[in-house]
């Protein structure tokens, strides 16, 4: 048979838009380098966050995906650890709760949820928190996926829906007739298709040069260090500082680090998050591990004696303007792009998925992908 | 900053000592860390010394070679060429611009406090030993189950047998020294089972001659076995382990060379089964450090090291179990040569003709484990039966069912993405215990031997051990350096 669609990458923006395509009557197949979800997707914290994201595309991008996780995806929400626990947003002084405040208020705005809470309210939702901490606001559509399950069930539904999901398979080049692409080189063989879907997540740079096109997508690595289980209920919510915000928004390449604490489903707590531009670079930075360390600290004084059991790396595929690239590019037709997501790519699968899809079929979408628009990069931004 | 060392040699078994001792005899300013209060390692493991009794040795062997590098390592110590820092677990290794090891140094259960946080050493000698390779078997997590190497450890570190009527099963003669050295301590062993045929592990002349010492050990545990008149049963294998609250019995049966049973279950009434089916070489810092690895003959994963004992990594030598299980005199002729390749690196003066005659014996050695491994492997098949309920992974509950869907549903098809999807190996041991089990499985399935690539993932760790975070929050501020593996390694 000839396939519809070729996506390649099996990470979570792969997997989602593989699903959704399937579900739109599209024959599938996904080529991945690699194992199931075996890039970025294994290397976050499951995120699911409309709070640490300003008015904007984005925004709008993470509202929708909102719907589709609790609507279109709903049923298989157990099969992944959903879990919608709400995020809680802290500042450590007055003008921080000031500009916290700021923010709120813009996101009401947009449709968010988002309730500003007092010193005083803070340990009700955190009991361990630190005492010494200003005000903060509350999100309760913040919520937490495990990403590397929500890949591989996601790949499964489409399997059962007929799609074909080749890993350990490389794509080395693209099919073309004149400049339309139509199919994909592998090792194993070529693999036809009306259109092929950039989801390579971080590497997605790499497969567009292959069709002749360039997309800028750089690596922004980020470590989280992992405890030992603890209690459930030790820490209820994602935990995080304001400035987390400004740092997810900033295009800095030194070394930012913020406080983002929450527990899991398996009992550990996570710690993130830290941001720099190191290209692929997969040493341990201890500056990095020990700033998470002592930054969580700070938020519960509690975690003092508890021992992280791991700690592990991953690389956010980011683009200038931090916005992902989503549709279908007139470099080079019949090629599609879904990537760039840097931090938020596990957030913003399910949306991202269910509007290639649609828009695949040449359907209206439900969100304009405009902003998206893979060729909106200016000249000095491209690789 | 802390005062930079020549080397730091990382553990003080029967490799690190004999490393330790030779490179400040040198004249190198060396660093020993162990975890343990007192030196010895596993092989040499004793009582407290501060009430030691003279039985305290029975059932070492080489206890003179012990007592001869202990004696050199307090006389060094009291020299000032070796600074001892016992009950120092090291949880990181870092490299710095100019190429110095900084290691992190954490407390153990020896210790309530560290007296260094971290040292700073221009080479590093690591000797991290092994630990009991373990196979899952159903009723392997009830009490009164634990690992040969365990039982050991209680009798000679704390004269403690951990039972009464005992089954001691799995392979290779490690078995025969925990079981007469139970038998000694006034347990019942009801039966030792090797999974292997008769004898093998003596039969391989080529092997058995270049380690003559081997065939007088053999002899004395074939005296031991029969004056205690233990059953030594070969081709059986611990098919189940049965008990409501901690262990009542096991089944007993005899088995074909790929682990299929020929003949009926038996049932064998006991209080504790020690179990062993090898040892798994401690890698996490070479790991950390990215030195290369390779499979060894027994199937663990081992570092790649050169005849002088050199690593792939400039500066890092590794000695004993870590280059390939092979006892306590191996890891003692590459201890001694690690320290002297490293001392002529450096050049300091070296005895060629010493040099030439550890390697010999290293040589020698190695091809006596060589047929050791080849002897008493891992039955091919020892996973095929395994009810859906066996537990694989203990820490996370994980079974041999939660491993196959997670293949057969979700495209887990090697070891890594296993971890992932079904958890083994995320829990408190980091995978120590379950990670070759579930590499080994992912390779069974696949119908293919494992690789150091599945092997790998499940071997590193990016700390050591788990350690407190306001240890981790101690470095901020600090420069880097180790190397992660491929992919995260996410929740």
């Amino acid at each position: 048979m000839t396939a519809d669609l070729v996506v390649v990458g099996a990470g979570v923006v792969g997997a989602a838009s593989a699903y959704f395509a399937t579900l739109a009557g599209l024959r599938v197949v996904v080529v991945e380098r690699g194992a199931v979800a075996g890039g970025t997707s294994s290397a976050g914290e499951g995120n699911v966050l409309v709070s640490d994201k300003e008015a904007g595309p984005e925004l709008d991008l993470a509202l929708y995906s909102q719907r589709v996780w609790r609507e279109d995806l709903a049923e298989h929400g157990d099969r992944w650890e959903f879990e919608s626990k709400g995020g809680l947003v802290v500042a450590a002084s007055a003008e921080g709760v000031a500009s916290l405040r700021e923010l709120t208020a813009h996101q009401r705005a947009c449709g968010v949820d988002a309730r500003d809470l007092g010193h005083a309210e803070l340990r009700d939702y955190e009991p361990h928190l630190s005492p010494h901490l200003a005000g903060g606001a509350f999100y309760p559509q913040d919520a937490q996926v495990q990403p590397m399950l929500v890949a591989a069930h996601l790949l499964r539904l489409a399997r059962e829906r007929g799609a074909q999901v080749r890993t350990h398979t490389e794509v080395t080049g693209f099919l073309r007739a004149g400049a339309r692409v139509t199919g994909v080189r592998t090792p194993a063989g070529d693999v036809p298709a009306g259109a092929v879907l950039n989801a390579a997540g971080t590497w997605a740079g790499d497969v567009a040069g292959l069709a002749g096109v360039r997309v800028p997508v750089l690596p922004r690595r980020g470590f989280i260090l992992v405890t030992q289980p603890m209690p459930p209920g030790t820490i209820r919510h994602k935990v995080y500082a304001a400035e987390y915000v400004g740092d997810v928004a900033s295009s800095d390449a030194a070394l930012q680090t913020s406080p983002v604490v929450e527990g899991t489903a398996a009992g550990t707590i996570l710690i993130g998050a830290s941001r720099e531009r190191v290209g692929f670079d997969r040493t341990v930075s201890t500056a990095a591990i020990g700033a998470l360390a002592a930054r969580a600290i700070a938020l519960f004084p509690m975690l003092r004696t508890v021992r992280a059991m791991r700690t592990y790396l991953g690389f956010r595929p980011y683009c200038p303007d931090h916005l992902p690239v989503i549709g279908p590019d007139a470099r080079a037709p019949g090629l599609w792009h879904a990537c760039g997501h840097e931090g938020a790519g596990v957030g913003l699968s399910a949306g991202t998925g269910k509007l290639v899809a649609q828009a695949l079929v040449g359907g209206r979408t439900d969100l304009d992908l405009a902003p998206f628009a893979p060729e909106r990069f200016a000249e000095e931004d491209l690789p | 900053m802390p005062p930079v060392h020549d080397v730091a040699v990382v553990g003080a078994g029967p490799a690190g000592l004999a490393a330790a001792v030779e490179a400040a005899a040198s004249g190198l300013a060396v660093a020993l860390v162990d975890t343990a209060a007192q030196p010895g390692g596993q092989y040499w493991r004793h009582y407290d010394e501060t009430h030691a009794r003279p039985a305290d040795r029975a059932g070492h062997h080489g206890w003179r070679t012990f007592t001869a590098l202990r004696e050199r390592l307090d006389a060094l110590r009291a020299a000032g060429r070796i600074r001892y820092l016992p009950g120092h677990q090291v949880w990181l290794v870092t490299r710095s611009a100019d190429g110095e090891f900084d290691l992190r140094l954490t407390a153990t259960t020896a210790t309530a406090s560290v007296a260094a946080r971290s040292i700073v050493a221009r080479a590093l000698i690591l000797c991290p030993g092994g630990h009991d390779r373990q196979l899952p078997v159903p009723g392997w997590e009830l009490p009164g189950v634990l690992t040969a190497g365990g039982v050991q450890a209680l009798l000679t570190g704390h004269r403690t047998p951990a039972g009464r009527r005992a089954v001691v099963a799995g392979t290779g003669p490690f078995l025969l020294s925990v079981a007469t050295g139970l038998a000694e301590a006034g347990v019942t062993v009801a039966a030792v089972a090797e999974a292997n045929g008769v004898g093998g592990w003596l039969r391989d002349p080529l092997g058995a001659l270049s380690a003559p010492g081997k065939g007088v050990e053999a002899a004395r545990y074939a005296a031991l076995m029969a004056r205690h008149r233990i059953p030594y049963r070969t081709r059986t294998v611990v098919r189940e382990i049965l008990g409501r609250d901690r262990v009542e019995a096991v089944r007993l049966a005899r088995v074909d060379r790929d682990g299929r049973a020929t003949g009926p279950d038996e049932e064998v009434a006991v209080d504790l089964v020690a179990l062993g089916w090898g040892f798994t070489p401690a890698l996490e810092l070479p790991l950390m450090l990215g030195a290369a690895t390779a499979r060894d003959v027994d199937g663990s994963l081992v570092v790649v090291a050169d005849d002088l004992q050199r690593s792939s990594v400039d500066g890092l030598y590794v000695a004993g179990e870590a280059t390939g299980v092979g006892g306590a005199a191996l890891a003692v002729a590459e201890g001694r040569l690690a320290a002297l390749a490293l001392a002529a690196d450096r050049g300091r003066p070296a005895d060629p003709a010493r040099t030439r005659r550890l390697r010999g014996r290293v040589r020698r050695g190695r091809r006596f484990a060589a047929a050791m491994h080849r002897a008493c492997p891992a039955p091919p098949g020892w996973s095929d039966r395994l009810p859906d309920t066996t537990v694989v992974c203990r820490c996370e509950e994980v079974s041999y069912g939660d491993l196959r869907r997670a293949y057969d549903d979700l495209g887990a098809t090697d070891a890594r993405t296993l971890k992932m999807l079904a958890r083994p190996g995320m829990g408190w041991c980091q995978g120590r215990v379950c990670g070759y089990a579930t590499a080994a499985i992912a390779a069974r399935w696949g119908g293919r031997a494992t690789t150091v690539d599945d092997l790998r993932p499940l071997a590193t760790r990016s700390l050591a051990v788990p350690v407190p975070l306001e240890e981790i929050a101690a470095l901020a501020g600090e420069p880097a350096g180790a190397t992660e593996e491929e992919g995260g390694d996410g929740e």
